[in-house]
């Protein structure tokens, strides 16, 4: 009882700060004022996406508050409590896990500040409660490094593939994705396929154990992995096979994190597909043109899944070296 | 002679196992056993399942040693990931290979001190006193690489993971090295009858004048030392240091291939050759699994099978079901189950030299 009491009063006080309009920044200079509550920094890639979402906020003169949730939805929860009480223009979130966001999104819509998700989506039945969501299309990243293999060899390719850990969602969609374009080219097959864990150490002995199941690897004309640290481990097992990465073999993977690229550069990766650690930039655009003219954007925003092979490759790797 | 007949017929369940895995792997894969020479260096599967093997087999020797003492050590994974962490980190940094190899193994041994300190002084149960570090030592190893993977050129300390020598991979070697040191060590002095001494019963080898407390921090070290090696292995493998995923989850090998080689997690007698043969059942497996082309999805369920199967046929209880050779050893089947691990029969073992 005095617990909903507790929050709906806090709720209460919340949206009468907004309707005073004492916004403190905004009254400063009509700045912009973003809360993000980020899950943590478990990974190169998620450290990068914090780094890139303050670059993105000082390119656009926006202002930032971080708050780091350290894997806990309930410090997402008190830190998105804490942004509607300061009164922000917009709450980003990277949900660490999918459920149970209504209650505080609710909050956050009667305070009238627009929600926006980034990287990962939400279970909800209530799609209002955010405004937009930035995330990558992990399906579609599959189809891009199968498309690029299938223009390279022109469709004509067996296909040695290293999953990432089995039952992850990234795991699962970037395979659909590429087999999307594997069953659209006769030429094309998955001759082996196994999980590497999306690490170096386990990619490297799952390619040993290819090249010497397809008679030393000269039955394999590429390596398909579903991040780029395997792809850094396969590397590492094709040499050691005596055969040359990136000629003898092919290698296309999936992330772009600066060693793929180190490797590209060495002439012993092919391609990679970018999972972009830049999703506030976009969430940032949208925000602005909505305040600007009103404009409501899509629900999805979806961020590119670019491709990048070694002839940028060296370009790439000192513009990252720093952002991971 | 009696003796080591009784050893051969209790090995055999092990033995059996990994011949069977090694056939099976062979039907799978009719070029399992066909090895030649690439670039000086041995190369086959057979040789993948050795060398893969390495990492688990140096932890199994350490926790050989432990278990013996009733004890457990579940920080091996994460003294690994130190170990590995420190080596490319200093690696990186301009360091030269002998000091980087100083201070990596030196790490080793200060958590096996760790470890070895909180149960024969503090007496804290091995179980959780090495949960401590299990669960910490990551954390350090995260801290010293800042999170990421830490990667490093030198030839070598890359040597130690994919060169060889005399053609036989460098981890091979290593392994083989340590086991000889090991044996020689606890089977050429009293040492490993004191470790199965105090493996049965503490207290009363403390009141025979054995120092337990010493016995207690010198295996906890030494296993501490193995993980080091065993994560300097890994780490040069890949030529990086990956604080997240280097050793995670190797503790439960290392224990499952002494536990697979017959030694018991009650303490006393010990089997250091089994436990490695115990490593070898587990990646024969694993490397098996990786050639047959099943999917993923049945990796475990695989490796779950097998290992039944194994600990099946070493169980005292299902072989009183079946029919041996009646000699005067087993007439009394039961008995002789019983006494299998009391300090009588250690002595016995220990004296045999």
């Amino acid at each position: 009882m005095s617990m909903t009491w507790l929050k709906s009063a806090f709720a209460a006080t919340a949206v009468v700060a907004l309707c005073a309009g004492v916004s403190p920044a905004q009254a400063a200079g009509g700045k912009l004022v973003v809360g993000f509550s980020q899950i943590g920094s478990e990974s190169g890639w998620r450290a990068a996406e914090t780094k890139t979402a303050k670059a993105e906020a000082e390119k656009r003169g926006i202002e930032l508050k971080i708050s780091d949730a350290q894997q806990k939805q309930e410090n997402q929860i008190k830190a998105v409590r804490s942004f509607v009480a300061q009164g922000v223009d917009a709450i980003f979130i990277a949900p660490v896990v999918a459920t149970g966001w209504d209650a505080v999104l609710k909050e956050a819509k009667e305070a009238k500040i627009p929600v926006v998700l980034l990287d990962r989506q939400i279970d909800t039945k209530d799609n209002s409660l955010y405004m937009t969501a930035v995330t990558s299309d992990t399906v579609h990243e599959g189809r891009v490094a199968g498309e690029w293999l299938a223009k390279k060899t022109g469709g004509k390719c067996p296909v040695v593939e290293l999953q990432g850990t089995v039952g992850s969602s990234p795991a699962i969609n970037r395979k659909k994705g590429f087999d999307e374009v594997v069953a659209k080219n006769p030429g094309m097959k998955i001759i082996r396929t196994q999980s590497g864990d999306f690490t170096r150490a386990k990619g490297k002995e799952v390619m040993e154990s290819f090249i010497k199941a397809e008679n030393g690897g000269k039955g394999i004309c590429a390596v398909y992995a579903h991040n780029d640290d395997m792809a850094v481990g396969a590397i590492q097992a094709i040499k050691e096979a005596g055969l040359k990465p990136g000629t003898d073999i092919l290698v296309v993977s999936i992330d772009a994190v600066p060693d793929i690229f180190k490797a590209m550069a060495e002439g012993e990766a092919n391609a990679t597909v970018e999972l972009t650690p830049n999703m506030a930039g976009p969430a940032y655009d949208a925000l602005i043109e909505m305040k600007k003219s009103g404009k409501v954007p899509p629900k999805w925003i979806q961020t590119e899944s670019a491709l990048f092979t070694p002839d940028t490759a060296k370009a790439e790797y000192e513009r990252r070296k720093d952002a991971y | 002679m009696t003796l080591s007949s009784s050893a051969l017929r209790r090995n055999l369940p092990q033995c059996g196992a990994l011949i069977a895995v090694l056939l099976a792997n062979w039907l799978l894969f009719p070029d399992f056993f066909s090895i030649r020479v690439q670039d000086g260096r041995l190369f086959g599967s057979l040789i993948d399942v050795m060398n893969r093997g390495a990492p688990v087999a140096l932890l199994a020797i350490g926790m050989t040693m432990v278990i013996a003492t009733r004890g457990v050590d579940l920080s091996v994974g994460a003294v690994m990931a130190i170990s590995g962490a420190i080596a490319a980190t200093m690696t990186q940094a301009g360091w030269s290979l002998p000091p980087v190899l100083l201070v990596s193994l030196g790490a080793g041994l200060l958590c096996g001190l760790w470890n070895g300190v909180l149960v024969a002084v503090l007496r804290i149960q091995p179980i959780i006193a090495t949960l401590i570090l299990m669960v910490a030592g990551r954390g350090i190893a995260q801290l010293i690489t800042e999170g990421q993977i830490v990667t490093f050129v030198s030839p070598g300390l890359a040597a130690i993971g994919s060169g060889a020598v005399l053609t036989v991979p460098t981890p091979v070697v290593l392994t083989a090295a340590t086991l000889a040191v090991t044996a020689l060590l606890v089977r050429a002095t009293a040492l490993g009858l004191m470790i199965e001494s105090v493996g049965v019963n503490r207290l009363s080898s403390a009141y025979a004048g054995v120092n337990t407390p010493v016995i207690l921090i010198a295996v906890y070290v030494w296993c501490g030392l193995c993980a080091a090696v065993a994560g300097l292995i890994v780490t040069a493998d890949i030529r990086g240091a990956d604080a997240n995923n280097a050793g995670l989850w190797l503790e439960l090998d290392a224990i499952l291939a002494v536990v697979v080689g017959g030694t018991s997690l009650l303490g006393g007698r010990f089997g250091l050759l089994m436990s490695i043969v115990g490593a070898a059942i587990i990646q024969a497996m694993n490397t098996g699994i990786l050639l047959s082309g099943f999917k993923p999805e049945f990796n475990l369920i695989v490796k779950a099978a097998v290992l039944m199967v194994v600990l099946l046929a070493q169980s005292p209880a299902l072989s009183l079901l079946l029919p041996r050779p009646r000699s005067p050893a087993n007439a009394l089947p039961i008995a002789a189950k019983v006494t299998s691990n009391a300090p009588g029969k250690a002595h016995k073992e220990g004296s045999a030299q």
